[in-house]
C-alpha cells in the first residue's frame, strides 16, 4: 500500500515537472540558439517552415475539399491535363527548389569556416560512452565538460577512440561525425555565458543514451583562470582520510585505467580525474557529481549506466568513503 | 440480383458518361460475373479447370507454383512479419512513455529498435509489395502466371525461412543490436557475439529471394503481357512494380557486398572495414546507403502505383497526365541511385561533395511533385467516391506530403546537420514510409480484398479503419518533428526528465496504442469480411484494368481468353472485354492443352508465341530448405556441413534445369 502510495507520488511528481517545464527553455532547443552556426540553421528552419507550411496548407486543402466538393458533382471535366501537371509538379517546385538549393549553399559558406580565425584548439575524442577534451599547447583534459571563452571561436579537432559517434551541441552547432583513424575539424562560437547540452546524436552502443557533456561558455577572464587551474596537477591530499585515498587509488586497481596528474596513477583507458572534484556530473551527464552518486559509482556502476566499461570495484566500507574523499577534493 | 448495365461503346466520351453513371458502392447494382467473361467460360472454362486444376492438401500447399497462392502468402507472412516488428515498436513506445524508465534494459531496447527498422524495411515493406505485385502484374497485363514460375515459389520460400532466421535469433535474445544501418566498427568488432551474424547472413539469404523475385516480374512485365497492351497501355501500377524490380537488381549488389564484406570480417579475420588495418570504415556507409537510400523508393514506388490505381477507379477519371506519371516513376528510380550521400552530410565529407548531393537530393522530389499533382488532377477532374480504400489514398497524400517537405529541407546541408539523428529524422521518414507505403497499402488490401478473397468487406468498418489509422498515425508521428527539433536525439533507450521531451512521448505513445487499435480494428474488419462477407462480384467498384475482368478470386489459368488491350483503361473501353468473346473460338487465345499462356513483344504486345509452363513441383521448397541449411551451418560456423548443403542444393538444381518445360511453339 505505502509502495502503491510513493508510485502515485512518484507519477504526479514526474508529471508535474513535466507539465512546469514543457515550455521551459532548458530544453537544449535548436530553436533557441547561441552561437551563429546553430542562428543560421534556426532561421532557416523558420524559412523552410514557412514555405512548407504553405504547400502542404495547398495539397492538404486540395485534397479534403475534393474529397467534399468533387464527390457531390455530376460533371466531369474533360482533357489530359498535363499543362497543369508541368506548371504545378515541375515548373513551380523547381523556382522553389532553386531558392532551397542557394539557402543550402549559402549556409554551407556561412557555417563552414568562421568568420575569425580560431583563438584555440580543443582535440576531442569520443569514447564508448563519455567524451574526453583536451585543450591543445595546453596540459588540460577534462572529461563531458568542455569550456569555452564567450564570444570566441574554438576550432575542434574530432577523433575517436573506438566506435563512431557524432558530436552535438544543439543550441550551438549542427552535428559532426567521429571516425575511427580520421580527424574531422569544425569549429564552433558561442554568444551567450551559460551551460548548453551536448549530446552524442550516432548510435554508439549500449549507453548511447548517455553520453552528454556540458558546454560552458565563460567570459574571457573567467575561462583563462578556469584553464589555469585546469592546468595544474592535482591537489595534494590534506586530511589523513584523503590521504589514504590517494594511497588506496595509485596502488589499487584505479590508476591502471585512470589518470591523476601529479601521482602515479597514469592510466588512459578511462576519464582522467585529476580534477574531478571540479566536475558538476559523473559518467557522462548521468548522476550529480557528490560523495553519495560517487560512492554509488565507483561501487557498482553497472547499477547506474548497465554496459558502461568500468567494473564493480569491491572496496571495504572505509577503503570506499577514503577514496570517495580524496577524489572530491581534487577541485 | 438488379444487373445494371454500364455503357461499353468505346469513345471517350462514352468513358466520361460511364464515369458519371457507375459510381455507387453497392455490389448488388453489378454483375455477379461479367457477362464478356461469362461467355468466355462457357465455352473453354471446363477444359481450363481441368488442366489447371491444382492438387488438394499438403502436397498441393508445398508444391503450388500458381503466383496468386504465392501472392498471398507473401502478404500473410509480410502482414505477420509487420505485427511482429510493430510489436516490437509498442514496446519501445511503451518504455519511452516517461523519462528514466527502465521496462526494458539497453540491451533489449537497441534489439528492439534496430529488429524494428529492419524487419520493416526488408521482411514487411519490399514482400509486401511483391505480394502485390506477384498476384496483380499478371492479372493486370493479362497472363496466366509469372514468367518463371518455380523461380517465384522459390523465392516465397527463401522470405519465409530467412524471416524465420531472423526472428529466431530475437527470441534467442540475440537479434542483430547496432541499428538497422549496422555502422561498423560498432557491428564489427565491437559486437562479438551472434548479433550481427544475423544480420548479416539474415540479409544475404533474403536478397537471393529479392534478386529473383525482382528479375522475375521484370521478364514477366517485358514478355507476357496481352496482345495489344503497348508499353503506353501499361497501368501506373504495373510501372511501379517494374521500376522497383530494376531497382533492387541494380540496388541489392552493394548491401550484398558490405554484408559478406562483413561477414568475412567478423569471421574469417579479414579487414575490409577495420581502419586500423587499411581498411575503411566510411566504405561501409557509401555500399550501405547505395543501397538504404535507392530502398526507399523500392518501398515507395510500388505503393504509389497502388495510389495511381486507386484514385483513377474511384475518381472515375483515368488517371491525369499518364505519360508523366510513368516518366516520373522511372526518373525517381534512376535519380535515386545519385542521392545516398545526404545520409551522411555529418560525416565530413569535402563541401563540394555535399552541395551535389543537396542538388540532387532537391532533383528527386520533382517527380514525387509531379505524382501529386496528377492524383489531385485526377480528383478534382473526375467525381470522388468515398470509399475506404480512397480514404486510404487520400491519407496518403496528406501524409506524404509532409513527408515530402521535411525531406526537401534536407537538402539544405547545415540544416540537415542539425536535425539529422535527431526524432525530427524519425517523424520524417515515418510520414514518408508509413505515409509512402503502409497507408497506400492498406488501400490497396481494401481496394482488392475481392480479388484476394471472393468477399466484400464492410464499408463503414472500412471506414473507421482509415479514420483510425490516419489519427493514430499524426498523434504518434508529428510531435516527434518538435521533439527533434528540441534536440532529443534517436536511438536513445531513456532520456532524462526536465528537457520538455516527456510530454511529446507520452503523446506519442498514446497515439502509438491508437495506432495498434486501428490495425487491431482491421484486422477484424478483414477477419469478419472473411467469415461472412458478402461474396464479392468480378467487378465490385467499376475498376479500370485488367484484373477486375477476371473473377473473384481469379481462377488458377486467370483468363479464359486471353483478351486484346485497346486502351489504357481497357474496362472502361468496352472493346477490350469484347475481344474475350469474339475469341473464345480462337485456340491461339485460349491455350487449353498442358499449362500454356501468349508470349509477346517487350514494346508493342505483339503475338510471338504460344508459351508452356510449368506445373506443381517441391523443387523451389527443396533448394529453400537447403539454402536455409547452408545458413544455419554458416551462422554455427559448422562449415564441412555448409559445403555439404551448398551440394545438396546444387543437385536439386540440376535437376530443376533438367526438368524444363517443353520448348517454346512458334506461333501458327
Amino acid at each position: 500500500m505505502r509502495r502503491c502510495r510513493r508510485l502515485l507520488a512518484g507519477v504526479a511528481a514526474t508529471l508535474s515537472v513535466e507539465a512546469l517545464v514543457a515550455g521551459c527553455d532548458r530544453a537544449p532547443s535548436t530553436l533557441s540558439p547561441v552561437g551563429p552556426k546553430s542562428d543560421f540553421t534556426t532561421w532557416a528552419w523558420w524559412g523552410l517552415f514557412a514555405v512548407a507550411a504553405f504547400v502542404c496548407c495547398i495539397i492538404i486543402g486540395l485534397t479534403v475539399l475534393a474529397g467534399v466538393v468533387r464527390r457531390r458533382s455530376t460533371k466531369v471535366k474533360t482533357g489530359e491535363g498535363r499543362t497543369f501537371v508541368m506548371v504545378c509538379g515541375v515548373i513551380l517546385p523547381g523556382i522553389v527548389f532553386a531558392g532551397v538549393f542557394a539557402l543550402s549553399v549559402g549556409g554551407l559558406v556561412a557555417t563552414s569556416e568562421p568568420s575569425h580565425k580560431p583563438a584555440m584548439t580543443v582535440d576531442v575524442v569520443g569514447h564508448q560512452w563519455w567524451w574526453e577534451f583536451h585543450y591543445q599547447g595546453t596540459s588540460a583534459v577534462t572529461a563531458n565538460e568542455l569550456h569555452v571563452p564567450v564570444g570566441t571561436s574554438v576550432e575542434l579537432r574530432l577523433r575517436t577512440h573506438d566506435v563512431i559517434h557524432s558530436f552535438w551541441i544543439p543550441q550551438v552547432m549542427p552535428k559532426m561525425d567521429l571516425l575511427p583513424r580520421r580527424i574531422n575539424k569544425t569549429w564552433l562560437s558561442v554568444d551567450h555565458p551559460g551551460t548548453y547540452r551536448g549530446e552524442c546524436a550516432e548510435y554508439c552502443g549500449v549507453q548511447h543514451a548517455h553520453m552528454d557533456f556540458a558546454l560552458v561558455a565563460q567570459s574571457q577572464s573567467d575561462f583563462r583562470s578556469w584553464l589555469q587551474r585546469q592546468e595544474q596537477d592535482a591537489a595534494t591530499p590534506t586530511t589523513t582520510s584523503e590521504q589514504q585515498g590517494m594511497q588506496f587509488f595509485t596502488s589499487a586497481s584505479c590508476s591502471t585505467c585512470h589518470t591523476i596528474r601529479g601521482t602515479s596513477a597514469h592510466g588512459q583507458l578511462g576519464p582522467d580525474l585529476t580534477h574531478v572534484g571540479s566536475r558538476p556530473s559523473l559518467a557522462a551527464g548521468l548522476i550529480p557529481n557528490d560523495v553519495g552518486h560517487m560512492s554509488g559509482w565507483i561501487a557498482n556502476s553497472q547499477a547506474v549506466k548497465p554496459g558502461n566499461l568500468m567494473p564493480p570495484q569491491h572496496l571495504s566500507p572505509s577503503d570506499l568513503h577514503d577514496v570517495v574523499a580524496y577524489l572530491q577534493s581534487l577541485k | 440480383m438488379t444487373q445494371l448495365t454500364p455503357p461499353r461503346t468505346g469513345t471517350d466520351a462514352d468513358i466520361e458518361t460511364l464515369s458519371t453513371v457507375a459510381d455507387s458502392l453497392e455490389a448488388s447494382t453489378r454483375y455477379d460475373v461479367l457477362p464478356e467473361r461469362g461467355a468466355a467460360e462457357a465455352t473453354v472454362g471446363a477444359a481450363l479447370d481441368a488442366e489447371w486444376e491444382e492438387e488438394p492438401g499438403l502436397w498441393g500447399f508445398i508444391t503450388t507454383v500458381n503466383h496468386k497462392r504465392i501472392g498471398r502468402r507473401y502478404l500473410v507472412t509480410a502482414g505477420f512479419f509487420f505485427m511482429l516488428a510493430g510489436i516490437n515498436a509498442l514496446v519501445m513506445r511503451t518504455q519511452l512513455a516517461g523519462p528514466n524508465n527502465s521496462i526494458i534494459s539497453p540491451e533489449i531496447y537497441d534489439q528492439l529498435f534496430t529488429m524494428h527498422g529492419t524487419m520493416m524495411i526488408f521482411f514487411f515493406a519490399t514482400p509486401f509489395n511483391s505480394g502485390f505485385g506477384n498476384f496483380f502484374l499478371p492479372l493486370m497485363i493479362g497472363t496466366r502466371d509469372m514468367a518463371f514460375p518455380r523461380l517465384n515459389a522459390l523465392s516465397y520460400w527463401i522470405f519465409l525461412f530467412s524471416g524465420i532466421f531472423m526472428f529466431t535469433g530475437e527470441a534467442m535474445r540475440v537479434a542483430p543490436d547496432a541499428g538497422w544501418f549496422a555502422y561498423v566498427p560498432l557491428s564489427n568488432e565491437y559486437s562479438p557475439q551472434l548479433n550481427l551474424d544475423f544480420y548479416s547472413l539474415g540479409l544475404l539469404f533474403l536478397a537471393v529471394s529479392s534478386t529473383v523475385g525482382a528479375m522475375n516480374l521484370v521478364i514477366t512485365f517485358l514478355k507476357m503481357r496481352a496482345p495489344g497492351m503497348s508499353l503506353n497501355r501499361v497501368p501506373p501500377f504495373v510501372w511501379g512494380i517494374v521500376t522497383q524490380s530494376f531497382m533492387l537488381v541494380f540496388a541489392l549488389p552493394p548491401l550484398d557486398l558490405a554484408n559478406l564484406m562483413l561477414f568475412l570480417d567478423r569471421r574469417l579475420g579479414m579487414r575490409f572495414f577495420d581502419t586500423a588495418k587499411g581498411g575503411d570504415a566510411v566504405l561501409w556507409q557509401h555500399l550501405f546507403w547505395l543501397f538504404g537510400h535507392p530502398d526507399v523508393y523500392i518501398i515507395v514506388l510500388p505503393a504509389m502505383g497502388i495510389v495511381s490505381s486507386i484514385i483513377p477507379t474511384f475518381s472515375r477519371r483515368s488517371i491525369l497526365a499518364y505519360p508523366y506519371v510513368v516518366l516520373a516513376t522511372v526518373a525517381t528510380g534512376i535519380i535515386s541511385f545519385g542521392v545516398w550521400v545526404h545520409h551522411m552530410f555529418a560525416v565530413g565529407l569535402s563541401d563540394v561533395s555535399l552541395t551535389f548531393f543537396s542538388a540532387a537530393t532537391l532533383t528527386i522530389s520533382v517527380p514525387a511533385g509531379i505524382q501529386m499533382f496528377a492524383w489531385l488532377g485526377t480528383m478534382w477532374r473526375g467525381r470522388v467516391v468515398l470509399s475506404p480504400a480512397m480514404l486510404y489514398a487520400m491519407s496518403f497524400i496528406i501524409t506524404f506530403v509532409i513527408g515530402g517537405v521535411t525531406g526537401v529541407m534536407f537538402a539544405v546541408v547545415p540544416f540537415d546537420q542539425q536535425v539529422t539523428d535527431s526524432y525530427f529524422v524519425v517523424a520524417h521518414f515515418h510520414y514518408v514510409l508509413f505515409g509512402g507505403a503502409v497507408m497506400p497499402m492498406l488501400g490497396g488490401l481494401f481496394y482488392w480484398w475481392p480479388k484476394l478473397t471472393g468477399r466484400m468487406t464492410s464499408h463503414k468498418g472500412g471506414v473507421i479503419s482509415a479514420v483510425l489509422i490516419f489519427v493514430g498515425f499524426q498523434v504518434t508521428f508529428f510531435p516527434m518533428h518538435i521533439q527533434g527539433l528540441l534536440g532529443m536525439p534517436r536511438r536513445i533507450y531513456t532520456y532524462p526528465a526536465g528537457y520538455g521531451w516527456g510530454t511529446y512521448n507520452l503523446i506519442e505513445t498514446i497515439g502509438a496504442y491508437v495506432l495498434a487499435f486501428g490495425f487491431l480494428w482491421t484486422l477484424f474488419v478483414f477477419a469478419q469480411s472473411l467469415l461472412s462477407g458478402p461474396v464479392a462480384p468480378d467487378d465490385p467498384w467499376g475498376g479500370n484494368t485488367l484484373e477486375w475482368a477476371t473473377g473473384s478470386p481469379p481462377k488458377a489459368y486467370n483468363f479464359p481468353v486471353i483478351p486484346t488491350v485497346h486502351s489504357l483503361n481497357p474496362l472502361w473501353d468496352g472493346r477490350t472485354l469484347q475481344s474475350m468473346v469474339d475469341h473464345r473460338h480462337d485456340d491461339q487465345r485460349t491455350m487449353t492443352e498442358v499449362h500454356r499462356t501468349l508470349r509477346t513483344s517487350e514494346l508493342d504486345g505483339r503475338i510471338e508465341r504460344v508459351m508452356s509452363m510449368p506445373g506443381e513441383t517441391v523443387q523451389p521448397l527443396l533448394v529453400a530448405a537447403f539454402l536455409t541449411m547452408t545458413v544455419c551451418f554458416l551462422l554455427a560456423d559448422i562449415m564441412l556441413a555448409a559445403a555439404v548443403a551448398v551440394g545438396l542444393m546444387g543437385l536439386v538444381i540440376a535437376w530443376w534445369m533438367w526438368n524444363r518445360p517443353e520448348i517454346d511453339e512458334p506461333a501458327p
